[in-house]
């Protein structure tokens, strides 16, 4: 998993810096272990000791493009006029929207929920197509949760739902969850019992002591039926027909949840973007507290990137929601399936949009794009993409965590401080944003101005 | 009002009657000058005068136990969609939006504040791990001045330290976590019960004199330590805490054997109305406010909020996570947030009704606490908020206290049993606004070492805030007519004409930097984040002010 050690002689190399502790920003386990070796002239990292697979290729694929900060209709333009523009976009559009957000550090997020609130827009954030239906749930049923420490140093029992670490968050298994010793823990992996539910056998599979196979689907009435036995309630036969899974090894995994002393469920888009999701969600978040009538349990959905759980923090705190929010009216509102970006674009209703860190004409239902194409669209990324070919105004910004700083939240909503490992000659989303709303600003000011 | 000449920095806040109890000045008609956002002893002529006549002057309010930043109350916000939904707040020309209810948005918990005329607020229950969330949240928490207690009295490395006897670095650790995580004071909360909740499957602690498995402690002897401890640092706020079996009938036996294992030290009893209870264990419960306030009256070394209760809408937000458990209702919404190392946290949303034998009781029992307190200056104002009720209701809680004709009609009102069983139908007392003066702002400013907060002496922070004089003092303290922040008028005419930042207050105690090497390996072994990230930086504190230590002196009881 690890490189070898890094050589000491090259910090002696005068182009050459290490970076200890650095944190990786590629999914949302967020290590900040990552000692990264940078090659100062090349603007490149050579070396990232600690980090997974994806992170080894989120550090050593980066490089600087060959590309202009700025584009306007696709032609080269100044910071300056590419931020003019933007503002005047937003100033003028009526339904103004906001999408992205969850590869930008907090600092970035702030700003962006600030243009919203000045412009009367529409904020949303990634967690609208990934864990906004945990969002949901939580709102019904609350959740018992942990800081992934508290998982390493006390959880003898992890069931994972709906996931494939393996491939997805690696270092999961590695530096959270089933294989480091903790306090409580003194061994490490022999003291956990691992379990997988999931409707294939996936490369997470052979982690786990137990593989449980539900039928695709079948979450809810899987969940449900656990849920059901811990509260000592009676269950239809039929329960195994319908998830695929036998009644045994349903009542030994609920004897084994109630009997662990600290038990953890973690969660992915296998429960959430599929038939059911807030309930299903809901369903896993109930189960989590139900069985405190027991032990101590805790539920943790696992995040995708880098900062969507910082997402999800900045736009409720400023706001009171997490993601899906109208400022049309003077005031913050929620509403999914109104508000959320996918929806108000397939609807046809935005007409104008901002978008941060996010590529939503490669992943987007094509009613979506397709009204996407037809509004006038600015784009804050640290690379091209289509989006970003199809947009009014291009931004192409410094990426977060190798040269910017700033906070991230991991997806147990523990806040950290990026080190960046070398300088980019592209402005940072803050710097952009900021200045886009120093402009808005303006403009509202000689409104008033006229006005009075 | 009228201007006699705008100037940014000089005000002349003209013909007010002013209530500056730490200066001794009880409503006497007098000028308060005011230059670069202080207090001075001449402006020019060209200061800005402010027309007060017939009106109260009185410094910023302090709010010395409140929850309103950090990674519960956003859990709170996420978790309450409802109530924001019945309450928003809408943007203005000077101002952000957000949404009200019982944990409102950032912007509008800093703008709320300032409507009810405080400029200075302090988060109660803040672990470590999370300081860096409150301080960002702070920073879009406008007007107000913040600050935040940081949770010791659950971790496990100072346990360890205690266990094997090891005071010094003790002591170090604790100033050490103090400086990593920019507070302003400790909180101890239930301490303990941390290892019975995460570690024995949701048990809780219900004597201080339990052993805490696996570490050779007793609740009392942990609080005792820290409280000497803390002292010794002299930390300009003494050990914040909130005793064991909160909420408990019977739990006045815990909350005195406390304060009684603080003897010789500063120390800060937090909401001491949800400990101030009689009865057994498991029975109703009963008023035991004399008990309570006839120690704090004799034991000088004592100072306490009282942390009141008020029908309606509350929320328990609280690092005291087998409490939020109790209190839950049958399969109602609730969160548990488990931080490791450090702190639990439970949230659960509640309400008071008055027609509730025991919610009256809460409520009679904190009005009782208050009104046979000898010693304003020891006995201060908070609901705890949002716990006994948010601090949207702060101005009808000082109407109970200050008006003995609107406490009766609302005495009629509510339970009747629980009327017969408490002593507040008894109670004559009314506050006057002196003392309102002293329990809402002088008091609180100086049990946390702020010198410049609370009072309007030469030299201290220009928080100011006018109310306009009226008989129905719930009226008269939900709508100042003025509020000036650091020498700014932020409201005028009962409207924002300004938006401001507000500081963020910290203290830094020093330390022996031997800790740190204590330090290292134990985050490497139980944290899940690096030892060199986890402190936070000076990058994070923007505008922000260092409070001095204490003097060193015995908290002295002031007549």
């Amino acid at each position: 998993m690890t490189d070898k050690a890094t050589s000491s002689s090259a910090s002696e190399t005068p182009n050459i810096r290490i970076v200890e502790d650095a944190t990786c920003t590629f999914c949302g386990c967020v290590c900040d272990d990552m000692d990264l070796t940078v090659d100062l002239d090349a603007k490149r990292i050579i070396k990232a000791k600690n980090a997974c697979v994806l992170g080894r290729a989120w550090f050593l694929q980066h490089g600087i493009e060959d590309h202009p900060a700025a584009l306007i209709d696709g032609r080269e333009a100044s910071l300056d006029e590419a931020m003019d523009e933007a503002a005047r976009i937003l100033h003028d559009a009526k339904f103004p929207i906001t999408y992205g957000l969850s590869d930008s550090p907090c600092e970035a997020q702030r700003v962006a929920v600030a243009i919203n609130d000045l412009v009367r827009g529409n904020v949303d954030t990634t967690t609208s197509v990934c864990h906004g239906p945990s969002g949901i749930a939580f709102q019904g049923v609350g959740e018992s949760t942990a800081t992934l420490g508290e998982v390493r140093n006390r959880a003898d029992l992890v069931i994972y739902w709906g996931g494939n670490p393996a491939e997805s968050h690696p270092r999961h298994f590695t530096r959270y969850a089933v294989t480091p010793k903790g306090r409580y823990i003194p061994n490490g992996r022999k003291d956990r019992y691992v379990v997988l539910v999931d409707v294939r056998k996936t490369p997470s599979a052979p982690v786990a002591n137990q593989f449980i196979q539900v039928k695709p689907g079948r979450d809810f009435e899987l969940l449900w039926t656990l849920r059901a036995l811990v509260r000592g309630r009676r269950v239809h036969a039929d329960i195994e027909e319908l998830t695929g899974v036998s009644r045994e090894v349903v009542d030994e995994l609920v004897e084994r949840m109630k009997n662990c002393n600290y038990g953890v469920l973690f969660f992915g888009m296998g429960l959430t973007m599929t038939r059911g999701r807030h309930f299903n969600s809901g369903a896993l978040l109930a189960l989590a507290t139900d069985l405190n009538r027991h032990t101590h349990f805790v539920a943790k959905p696992v995040r995708g990137h880098g900062n969507v759980t910082g997402a999800d923090n900045v736009v409720s705190w400023q706001t009171g929601y997490p993601f899906g929010v109208n400022f049309h009216r003077g005031y913050p509102r929620f509403n999914p399936g109104e508000f959320t970006t996918v929806d108000l674009l397939a609807r046809g209703d935005a007409d104008a949009a901002l978008m941060i860190a996010t590529d939503p004409a490669s992943n987007f239902p094509k009613r979506a794009i397709k009204h996407l194409k037809e509004i006038p669209l600015i784009t804050l990324d640290a690379k091209p993409t289509y989006t970003s070919r199809q947009a009014k105004v291009a931004f192409m910004v410094a990426t977060y965590g190798i040269n910017t700083g700033g906070t991230v939240y991991r997806m147990d909503d523990v806040p950290i401080t990026l080190r960046p490992a070398f300088e980019s000659p592209f402005p940072t989303d803050e710097q952009i944003l900021t200045g886009i709303l120093e402009r808005l600003k303006e403009f509202k000011a000689a409104e008033r101005k006229k006005a009075a | 009002m009228t201007d006699v000449a705008k100037n940014g920095t000089e005000l002349r806040i003209a013909g007010g009657r002013v209530y500056d109890p730490a200066n001794e000045i009880d409503g006497e008609v007098r000028d308060v000058l005011v230059r670069d956002g202080r207090i001075v002893a001449k402006v020019s002529d060209q200061a800005r005068a402010i027309n007060v006549h017939g009106m109260v002057v009185m410094p910023g309010g302090v709010d010395i136990h409140c929850h309103i930043a950090g990674p519960k109350v956003n859990l709170s916000r996420k978790l309450q969609p409802e109530d924001h939904r019945l309450d928003v707040h809408p943007a203005t020309d000077v101002t952000r939006s957000g949404v009200g209810g019982i944990s409102p948005s950032t912007f509008a918990t800093g703008y709320r504040y300032a409507t009810l005329g405080y400029t200075t607020a302090f988060d109660a229950a803040v672990p470590p791990l999370a300081a860096r969330h409150v301080i960002e949240e702070f920073h879009d928490t406008p007007v107000i001045d913040k600050g935040f207690y940081v949770l010791l009295g659950n971790n496990l490395f100072l346990y360890d330290m205690l266990r094997q006897g090891r005071k010094k670095e003790f002591k170090d650790a604790i100033a050490w976590w103090v400086t990593a995580a920019r507070a302003a004071g400790v909180k101890l909360v239930n301490a303990g019960s941390d290892e019975f909740w995460k570690g024995k499957r949701n048990e809780n602690i219900t004597d201080v004199n339990q052993r805490i498995e696996p570490f050779e402690l007793t609740p009392l002897q942990v609080m005792a330590e820290f409280v000497e401890a803390v002292d010794e640092l002299n930390l300009p706020h003494p050990a914040h805490i909130h005793c064991n079996n909160l909420g408990h009938s019977g739990n006045v036996k815990t909350t005195i054997e406390t304060m009684e294992a603080t003897e010789g030290h500063r120390a800060h009893i937090a909401h001491i109305q949800f400990h101030s209870y009689g009865g057994e264990p498991g029975s109703r419960v009963r008023t035991a406010s004399e008990a309570i306030i006839d120690y704090i009256n004799t034991h000088p070394n004592i100072t306490t909020d009282i942390g009141m209760v008020m029908f309606g809408k509350a929320t328990a937000m609280t690092a005291d996570a087998p409490l939020a458990w109790m209190l839950r209702a049958k399969d109602s919404k609730w969160v548990n947030a488990d931080t490791e190392c450090e702190s639990g946290c439970g949230v659960m949303p509640f309400s008071y009704q008055d027609r509730n034998f025991t919610h009256c009781m809460q409520w009679a029992i904190g009005l009782e606490l208050f009104l046979l307190s000898e010693d304003p200056w020891r006995v201060m104002f908070s609901t705890d908020s949002p716990n006994g009720a948010s601090f949207q209701t702060y101005p009808r809680l000082i109407r109970l206290l200050m008006d003995r004709g609107f406490r009766q009609e609302m005495i009629g009102r509510v339970n009747q049993k629980a009327m017969r069983n408490c002593l507040l139908p008894q109670l004559e007392r009314e506050y006057t606004l002196s003392e309102i003066a002293i329990i809402t702002r002088a008091a609180p400013a100086r049990a946390l070492g702020l010198k410049n907060k609370g009072h309007l002496g030469v030299g201290a922070d220009a928080d100011i805030t006018i109310y306009t004089e009226d008989a129905d003092r719930e009226r008269m303290f939900g709508a100042p007519r003025y509020v000036i922040k650091d020498g700014k008028p932020i409201i005028e005419d009962h409207e924002f004409v300004a938006d401001h930042t507000g500081r963020f207050l910290h203290t830094e105690p020093g330390y022996d930097d031997a800790i740190e090497s204590e330090l290292r390996p134990f985050f490497e072994d139980f944290y899940s984040v690096r030892f060199n990230n986890y402190r936070v930086d000076a990058s994070y504190l923007h505008e922000h002010e260092v409070i001095p230590p204490h003097a060193g002196k015995k908290a002295k009881k002031a007549e």
